[in-house]
């Protein structure tokens, strides 16, 4: 695990489900192809109503026309990011287009355990509203040890909550690394 | 001890500990592991990539292969997907598998596994779609989970929970002849929110839930996921296990709230306060009753899915579409294979359910699938392709969820649904009841 985790910020929302994240008519490409994989990359974020995609503004496209990279890689999410369905794609999806964390108020909870289990950024909770805080194309730094993210471009550092009982799982990079420390798989 | 919830109950003996309290973070027994077209490939990829190319499944008796999502489509990549399952299920031997073009084909998962006998009450139940918490219905723990916990499961046939605090949900009194459990459940949803139950249980109650039919208590609990809720559960009774034993003779061990359980909180409701009950645009939570919204124009009505497209909901609708013309463009989907017999085979006075929609001018779906519930490939039937508004019996309405990001849907009951496709507006159904 990383101690300190940079980048660019894309700002959304609450309740942003993943629908939004990843539409449902793209749930139909192969994860497992290398090259096919690249598709939910590209259409990562792609639901999210216009007005509502990289705030303050809106309209700011996640990932550029025809690829599958996002210059941005951290998420900074309002109230019960990842709600509704289950698919995994989302947290997915967000890794392929280069996310490294998500910051959000609240988690929906199957998409907060998809993204700890299969290992594809920590999703840190925020003590604060910082929707309102840090503004979409804002360089961001989060440390780990310390807890906390700071915003470079206006220079003020906010506390995250404690990763608490997942941290285990994300030390060991996944519910799979978690299990075999566990005992149940001997592979 | 301490006194026990249903859910953690279930939970205790799955881990083989006597005692589970909210919090603990224990590692379960699986009782049925389901996974669909959508998920199932993504699954299989993971499974084979950590337990290796020639790995077995824990209990070929306890995974279950449902394809419904993209079935009716011609989608290549959908097709594909189907294949994968086919491959994977005949390599390692999977009885309960309902392919598709067979005479097995079911169609929506949470509707498919009750007929087959596959939701029992004391069991736990994982499932790779987030309404599997419909199950809860049946006095078990089920709920939703992703590719990486499934393929888990798949391998060793257990899961690590975090035990949820229960929020219990009483409701007195029978309901009302206007109302159905998608007005009791949405009437929660705005009450609480769609993050209301977020990490918790929701055991639902009283008098008015224990009259509810199996398939209405499957509506209440199919939509606890829109409060955040990681499970729905409702006590096992006489109705429950009459269908359960109608279904399967496979053993199971129901479970009761202890008397002194302890819930996170108690929410007492009269069922005859309660209105016929919408979601506006774009959220469960964004609460209105049909009443106040009397008037809004419509484009399109839907009729299905796994919380809306069960007999029942269709023997609702067409109480109200019969001998009647819809104003709006009114689509039919049946959840299951069996429901779609239903529409040809149920009765109301004299007439089948096939001929009072037809006849009403709506259009019946040749498949039973999820079809436009979730938008789908863009050929999916009732899938909303421009800026229409819709009025459904499905489960969700944000953005985009049942195709372009410029429509509207309004969640409300197969009554209400119905009487707004007469109308062409939103209408409350006592007019037509």
């Amino acid at each position: 695990m990383q101690d300190l985790i940079t980048g660019s910020a894309y700002v959304l929302g609450d309740n942003v489900d993943t629908d939004q994240i990843i539409p449902a008519k793209h749930l139909v490409y192969s994860l497992s192809d290398p090259e096919e994989r690249k598709l939910y990359g590209r259409y990562a974020l792609s639901g999210v109503p216009d007005g509502a995609a990289g705030l303050p503004n809106g309209n700011v496209q996640f990932v550029p026309e025809n690829e599958h990279r996002s210059p941005f890689q951290i998420i900074i999410g309002g109230r019960n990011f990842g709600c509704g369905s289950s698919r995994e794609h989302a947290p997915e999806a967000m890794q392929i287009a280069g996310i490294q964390a998500v910051v959000a108020e609240s988690y929906a909870r199957i998409f907060y355990r998809n993204s700890v289990d299969g290992g594809f950024f920590i999703p840190f909770e925020s003590t604060q509203r910082l929707i309102t805080e840090v503004k979409t194309g804002d360089d961001v730094e989060i440390n780990v040890p310390q807890g906390t993210l700071t915003n470079r471009t206006s220079g003020k550092t906010y506390s995250l909550r404690p990763l608490g009982d997942v941290l285990e799982i994300i030390k060991a990079g996944g519910v799979f690394a978690y299990a075999r420390l566990a005992g149940f798989l001997k592979l | 001890m301490m006194g026990m919830t249903m859910t953690e109950k279930v939970l205790a003996r799955h881990a083989g500990r006597a005692q589970a309290a909210p919090g603990d973070n224990i590692w379960v027994d699986v009782d049925i592991l389901m996974t669909h077209d959508v998920c199932g490939p993504g699954t299989i990829g993971i499974f084979r990539k950590q337990f290796g190319p020639t790995a077995k499944v824990w209990d070929r008796e306890k995974v279950v292969i449902i394809p419904d999502h993209y079935i009716f489509t011609n989608d290549l990549h959908a097709h594909r997907n189907i294949d994968v399952l086919r491959a994977f299920v005949k390599e390692q031997d999977l009885p309960y598998y309902y392919d598709v073009g067979t005479d097995k084909y079911k169609g929506v998962c949470h509707i498919a596994l009750p007929e087959e006998g596959h939701t029992r009450p004391g069991e736990v139940l994982f499932g790779t779609d987030s309404h599997t918490c419909t199950a809860g219905a049946f006095g078990e723990f089920a709920t939703g989970i992703g590719n990486t916990d499934a393929a888990l499961i798949m391998g060793i046939g257990k899961l690590w929970v975090k035990v949820p605090e229960t929020m219990r949900f009483e409701f007195e009194g029978p309901l009302p002849p206007y109302l159905m459990a998608k007005d009791l459940i949405l009437h929660i949803i705005g009450d609480i929110g769609v993050d209301g139950a977020t990490y918790r249980a929701m055991e639902f109650s009283g008098d008015g839930v224990m009259s509810l039919s199996i398939e209405e208590r499957m509506t209440l609990c199919n939509m606890v996921i829109e409060a955040g809720g990681k499970n729905g559960i409702i006590p096992t009774d006489d109705v429950t296990e009459q269908f359960v034993k109608s279904k399967t003779v496979k053993p199971y061990q129901p479970v009761a709230d202890d008397p002194d359980a302890r819930f996170h909180s108690v929410r007492r409701y009269t069922t005859a306060d309660i209105q016929p009950t919408l979601a506006k645009p774009h959220s469960p939570d964004n609460r209105g009753t049909a009443h106040e919204c009397a008037g809004t124009k419509l484009d399109r009505a839907y009729i299905g899915s796994c919380t809306g497209g069960k007999l029942n909901d269709f023997i609702a609708a067409a109480k109200i579409l019969k001998g009647q013309q819809v104003k709006a463009d009114t689509y039919i989907v049946p959840a299951t294979t069996e429901v779609a017999k239903g529409l040809a085979t149920t009765m109301l006075d004299g007439q089948s359910l096939t001929d009072i929609f037809l006849q009403a001018g709506a259009k019946i779906s040749q498949g039973a699938s999820c079809a436009a519930c979730l938008g789908g490939p863009s050929d999916t039937f009732g899938r909303l392709n421009k800026s229409e508004v819709c009025i459904s019996t499905t489960n969700r309405n944000f953005p985009g969820r049942m195709g372009s990001k410029t429509s509207q849907v309004y969640l409300a009951s197969p009554y209400t649904v119905a009487a707004s496709a007469i109308r062409g507006e939103i209408t409350d159904p006592r007019e037509f009841l």
